[in-house]
């Protein structure tokens, strides 16, 4: 007996501090993990099955996107923007070409920027529904996936028939489109959004009060206020932490201004508010495709842009709410073909590190569930 | 058209135009002079995009640093300010505390070869509170170190170590300044003008890849 309290004594905490009394264990998750959602790895260090401490290992992706833009034109460098955030290609595309226009003191006319609205909204659902999808994979819930791919399928066939691509879409142009609406676009769109309330309803049903649902998410990840703000934290994240706070609102561009829409925000700042506030803003971006279809200004598509573009010496910043947050351009011309410099301002990458606040306290399996609530895409992180 | 007979010539561009502004002859003075000067003498001809920038917001920064708010400009419409690099992070204390700048966009930089302050640090801001933005810009030479934002705005952690990765710009008074996008041991900082867009560590990649190029 005595022989094992002995053993057992020589095993006593060294740190008493961590729950086991055992030192702390390093684990890698990722690069390689299903619920990482592409390659990135956190290193986690535990105590017990507590995280305690975590460091993200990024640039897996990384391709020098702000590289190449230096050594492309103005108009070479656009569909470079689409492989960024590959899940919402065309709110890429929308950015980058409002900053160039801003730079070149141009603006698209009426026409293109209702059109861009309309395919940006309906990216912003396409992004949330895989967001959701796979969201709710990750915490064990497989039929939301399916439901989802299905009413993002509809939307990449309205991207396909407008624009002959589905996911880098490459839409929009500098000044304006490329192409004239489709004939039926609007009726699409329409069919759309008029089936789409009943099925954000289905997803609605399966989650918002199911326990295992609500349990798992419920006070897991929490981000206050003000932590956004100071870690610059943006979109659903922060708005589920009460922040009422849109740019679309703050600084409409595109056709924005024009359009009724409601910024829902949470109350907690915790996984289950950024789930909540994820549905309400595809609600509520369906209700800007409705009402932007009404009424398509007629008129040209194109403004008066140059075949080779050569914006006066200067600077321009623009910013957009993307379906993850804000996503800005900062563009430095020297009056040359190229610009002289675009930084890209990407919106995954500075939630991402939010990421170690929010995991702080929980158990590995919430890490999970942690990963997925800032939605990032690792092509937009590492760039 | 227009996209296919630029297509051939992008390679070799690099090079042209990898030492500076060169590139484009008529705008050669005029990003060399912006730091020192608000107008940039190129844009005579088309209507001025840069004008001194002279409102309650800057006074009040002229009022509360003096010389070192070295300049204050408008750029299309958007509010710029140049601070002495030394005075950098007081300058965005002062942003965030008494001009409720509570959000730090972006911060990044910008290389400028052939000036003798080669290094544009460039902070977006934006306030809350009032709903407007404000760049915050100081300039760096070659080997000159800059103040870490990390105490006035966390967000400047993985910010400060992406220009340090990019640039080489080393940040005092960083938690943790090391690599964020490449590996730990890569040799080179790959935004800076003289890095060429085909240039890699070759070392680097026949080490830990087993190949003869990345390309």
């Amino acid at each position: 007996m005595n022989d094992l309290a002995n053993t057992i004594d020589d095993r006593t905490p060294q740190r008493p501090d961590t729950l086991l009394g055992a030192d702390e264990l390093v684990i890698n998750m990722g690069p390689q993990h299903p619920s990482t959602h592409g390659v990135l790895r956190v290193k986690l260090k535990l105590d017990g099955e507590r995280v305690i401490g975590s460091e993200c290992v990024i640039g897996y992706l990384h391709r020098g996107v702000e590289k190449i833009a230096e050594n492309r034109s103005y108009q070479q460098f656009a569909p470079y923007v689409d492989r960024m955030d590959y899940v919402a290609a065309v709110s890429n595309g929308l950015g980058y070409c409002e900053a160039v226009e801003k730079l070149l003191m141009v603006e698209a006319p009426p026409r293109a920027r209702v059109i861009r609205t309309i395919l940006t909204e309906l990216q912003r659902i396409a992004s949330h529904l895989l967001w959701l999808g796979t969201h709710a994979l990750d915490i064990g819930a497989l039929t939301p996936l399916f439901y989802c791919m299905r009413e993002r399928e509809e939307i990449l066939k309205i991207f396909e028939k407008y624009c002959g691509a589905r996911l880098t879409t490459h839409a929009f142009r500098i000044g304006g489109l490329q192409y004239e609406a489709y004939d039926t676009l609007e009726k699409d769109v329409e069919r759309f959004c008029r089936g789409f309330e009943a099925r954000i309803q289905e997803y609605s049903d399966l989650l918002t009060g199911n326990s295992i649902w609500l349990g798992r998410t419920r006070n897991v990840g929490l981000l206050k206020a003000e932590d956004c703000i100071a870690l610059g934290a943006s979109g659903p994240v922060l708005r589920a932490s009460g922040v009422k706070w849109d740019l679309r609102k703050a600084m409409p561009y595109a056709a924005y201004d024009q359009y009724k829409f409601e910024i829902p925000v949470g109350a907690n700042g915790d996984t289950y508010d950024r789930y909540l506030v994820r549905i309400e803003e595809m609600r509520q971006s369906r209700l800007i495709c409705l009402q932007a279809i009404e009424n398509i200004p007629a008129g040209p598509i194109m403004a008066r842009v140059g075949k080779v573009l050569k914006p006066p010496p200067g600077e321009v910043y623009h910013a957009i709410e993307a379906p993850k947050g804000i996503l800005g351009y900062y563009i430095v011309s020297d009056g040359g073909t190229q610009p002289y410099r675009v930084r890209i301002r990407p919106p995954s990458f500075i939630n991402l590190q939010a990421l170690d606040k929010m995991i702080r306290g929980h158990l590995v399996t919430d890490v999970v569930a942690i990963i997925g609530t800032p939605d990032i895409v690792l092509g937009e992180v590492d760039r | 058209m227009a996209d296919e007979s630029k297509a051939p010539q992008s390679p070799e561009s690099p090079k042209p135009a990898a030492p500076g502004p060169s590139a484009a002859p008529p705008a050669a003075g005029a990003p060399a002079s912006l730091a020192t000067k608000p107008v940039a003498p190129a844009a005579a001809a088309s209507p001025p995009v840069q004008v001194p920038l002279d409102n309650e917001l800057s006074r009040r920064y002229r009022e509360r640093f003096g010389a070192a708010i070295l300049d204050a400009l408008e750029d299309r419409k958007q509010a710029i300010l140049v601070v002495e690099a030394l005075q950098f992070r007081e300058v965005a204390r002062y942003s965030r505390d008494a001009e409720k700048f509570d959000l730090l966009e972006d911060f990044t930089a910008v290389d400028w070869p052939r000036r003798e302050k080669r290094f544009d640090l460039v902070a977006q801001l934006y306030s809350f509170p009032n709903n407007t933005r404000l760049r915050l810009k100081c300039a760096l030479r070659a080997e000159e170190q800059a103040d870490s934002l990390f105490s006035v705005w966390p967000a400047a952690n993985w910010l400060e170590r992406e220009i340090f990765d990019m640039y080489g710009i080393v940040f005092r008074g960083h938690p943790e300044l090391k690599r964020i996008l490449l590996p730990d041991e890569w040799q080179g900082h790959p935004l800076r003008k003289d890095y060429d867009i085909l240039q890699q560590d070759t070392a680097w990649v026949r080490e830990n890849l087993g190949i003869e190029s990345g390309q």
